[in-house]
């Protein structure tokens, strides 16, 4: 791992099934990302890319190979341990906007660092507050996301990736339920935040236009990386 | 348990008002039933006791059996003491025993009584009857007999008699005629009906006659002595150990009401025991909603369970928001109930009051805080296999990651 590496995976596998049935989804991936890289992960359907962001987001453990983070092992961590390294050290951001329908935008943005710390904090709704500011939804804070668009909803779910003060956030097609217009907003906003916060984002798309606007690419086949 | 839990509980169920109330509702009808049923069995236990031992007397003090008694002498003879025929059962000394019995904890009233067997003789009717000769002033003391008057007065002259009512219509009595009674000690003399009375006692009301103590007195024979004295306590449930204290106290016999209605006991016991099996079926009633609305709710919300947990909620905090949720579902719900119950049953009349066909609810009897408890317990218990099961939710399936 290099020295600047917020981590590092080497000869990752990950296998589901058993005997005949079993499916290899990824054979032997090595990768690494730097502190504050923004990169796009392409590869067509079923090439492994949600499985991996998958693993890296500690949802889910490889089969095999060794996976470290900011100098953690996180395979062999405890899935408590794993827990309290997620909500610490990492961001999501999904296809889908994943709000909780019964809180509003500054709650939903909160909800990750009050999960944690077990009750909502001034500082949290301050910190909250800048990051609705930041992509732009000051104005909708006490909106719930049925009362929102899909644009905003999105928006509001990369807020809500940063609250911890993520170093890596990883962002399943994040403008794959979005138009063009509010897609561009999205990418807008999460480049813009790379640059001023420093923070890493891995960024998975089977879009070429999403993917030109990020400085890396990886691209994946059949469970293996064939670009990085 | 976090205040974010209590936070994002409340918040669903604000959110969800409907389905909210719908299981409240649930919850506070089969906390209604508990209730009902709580009540409707208690004032039925209150009213057969009522019933029971509200004209009879709680205690009554006799003088102790005089039983033959073996005795065991040195060698192989065995001697037996016959039963001593020749004197009268009667308490001889009985004026210093009634201030010790005023003054134990626990009794009401205390009325010392001569009672004989008689024949009530009208024309060439001839009835037995029991007399109670009771003293100025203690008339009502054990009956209310002063409440059960259904003609003339319940003033005891020397020459006045109160019959029952069924005993006035079997021998075709009225207040003022003039009536025989013959005593088993042979002596006789002519009374005026003064009253008649209803007590609603089958065996009363056709054989009992009150009278003047002091003529009473003339009548049996008895110069100084009285037959008993009966005494009634608060609560009439205490009777058995205040008897046991009497009897050690003034070495008299004390039976207690108790004693000679083992048979009512037995099926207080057996009414209550049918109670606890209905009120623990509405109890399982409402184990087996919340927990069934939980686990709805739960398969509704995977995606909101799965992304707090992809967010770094603990398995703990998904634990604690759904039992939450059942526990508040239960305590709002049992509470409404009660209220509901309280409120319906505020018409009804007390125990007491009630009429024939009525139903004798007791409201003292309803187990309003026990409900409410053992309902919210219940429904935390409810709430707690859904909410493990939620906490097991595998946010890369849930939220399709």
């Amino acid at each position: 791992m290099s020295a600047e590496a917020i981590f590092s995976v080497s000869g990752l596998t990950k296998r589901f099934g058993e005997g005949e049935a079993e499916v290899l989804v990824l054979k032997g991936i090595d990768l690494s990302m730097a502190a504050g890289e923004m990169a796009a992960l392409l590869g067509p359907s079923g090439s492994g890319k949600s499985t991996l962001l998958t693993i890296l987001g500690t949802l889910m453990r490889a089969s095999g190979g060794t996976h470290d983070m900011l100098g953690v092992d996180l395979m062999q961590a405890s899935e408590g341990q794993r827990t309290k390294f997620r909500s610490k050290h990492l961001g999501f951001v999904f296809q889908f906007h994943h709000l909780l329908p019964d809180l509003s935008a500054l709650e939903n943005v909160m909800m990750p660092a009050a999960c944690a710390a077990g009750r909502e904090t001034r500082a949290m709704r301050e910190r909250a507050t800048e990051l609705l500011d930041a992509v732009g939804l000051a104005d909708r804070r006490d909106y719930r996301p049925s009362a929102m668009s899909g644009g905003q909803r999105q928006r509001v779910a990369v807020a809500r990736a940063l609250i911890n003060n993520p170093v890596l956030v990883l962002a399943d097609e994040p403008t794959g339920n979005l138009d063009r217009q509010s897609a561009d907003h999205v990418m807008d906003l999460i480049r813009s935040i790379n640059q001023t916060m420093a923070t890493s984002f891995l960024i998975s798309t089977h879009d070429e236009h999403i993917a030109g606007q990020c400085p890396r690419r990886i691209e994946l086949l059949d469970g293996r990386i064939v670009r990085s | 348990m976090s205040p974010y839990a209590v936070k994002l509980a409340i918040r669903h169920l604000l959110s969800h008002p409907g389905q909210t109330a719908l299981l409240m509702a649930g919850v506070a009808l089969g906390v209604s039933v508990f209730i009902f049923m709580s009540a409707l069995i208690g004032g039925l236990a209150t009213l057969l006791t009522l019933r029971t031992v509200g004209s009879i007397p709680h205690i009554v003090m006799e003088m102790p059996d005089r039983d033959p008694a073996i005795l065991s002498p040195d060698g192989h003879a065995q001697v037996v003491l016959q039963k001593d025929l020749s004197r009268r059962d009667q308490i001889a000394i009985w004026q210093p025993v009634i201030p010790i019995i005023e003054k134990t904890p626990g009794i009401s009233a205390v009325s010392p009584q001569i009672r004989g067997s008689a024949f009530i003789e009208r024309g060439q009717t001839v009835a037995p009857v029991g007399v109670i000769g009771v003293m100025p002033g203690k008339l009502s003391e054990i009956a209310n007999i002063d409440a059960a008057m259904v003609d003339g007065s319940s003033n005891l002259p020397a020459d006045g008699i109160l019959i029952g009512s069924r005993l006035a219509r079997d021998l075709g009595l009225r207040v003022g005629q003039v009536v025989r009674l013959s005593s088993d000690r042979g002596r006789a003399r002519s009374f005026r009906i003064g009253g008649v009375f209803t007590l609603g006692i089958a065996s009363a009301d056709r054989q009992a006659v009150y009278m003047n103590f002091t003529t009473a007195r003339a009548l049996f024979d008895l110069s100084t002595g009285i037959s008993r004295i009966e005494i009634r306590v608060v609560p009439a449930t205490d009777a058995a150990a205040i008897a046991e204290r009497l009897r050690r106290s003034t070495g008299l016999k004390a039976t207690s009401w108790t004693e000679d209605n083992s048979q009512l006991f037995e099926g207080l016991d057996a009414q209550a025991r049918t109670g606890i099996i209905i009120k623990a079926f509405s109890l399982v009633t409402i184990i087996v909603g919340i927990a069934s609305a939980m686990l709805l709710s739960i398969v509704r919300r995977q995606s909101e369970i799965g992304i707090m947990r992809a967010m770094g909620a603990s398995k703990g905090l998904v634990i604690s928001i759904f039992v939450l949720e059942g526990t508040l579902i239960g305590l709002v719900g049992a509470i409404v109930g009660a209220v509901i119950a309280w409120l319906a049953l505020l018409p009804l009349p007390p125990v007491t009051e009630v009429r024939s066909g009525g139903l004798p609810i007791d409201r003292a009897h309803g187990d309003f805080l026990l409900a409410i408890t053992l309902t919210t317990l219940a429904a935390m218990l409810a709430s707690i296999l859904p909410a493990r099961n939620a906490a097991r939710i595998d946010p890369v399936e849930a939220i399709g990651a």
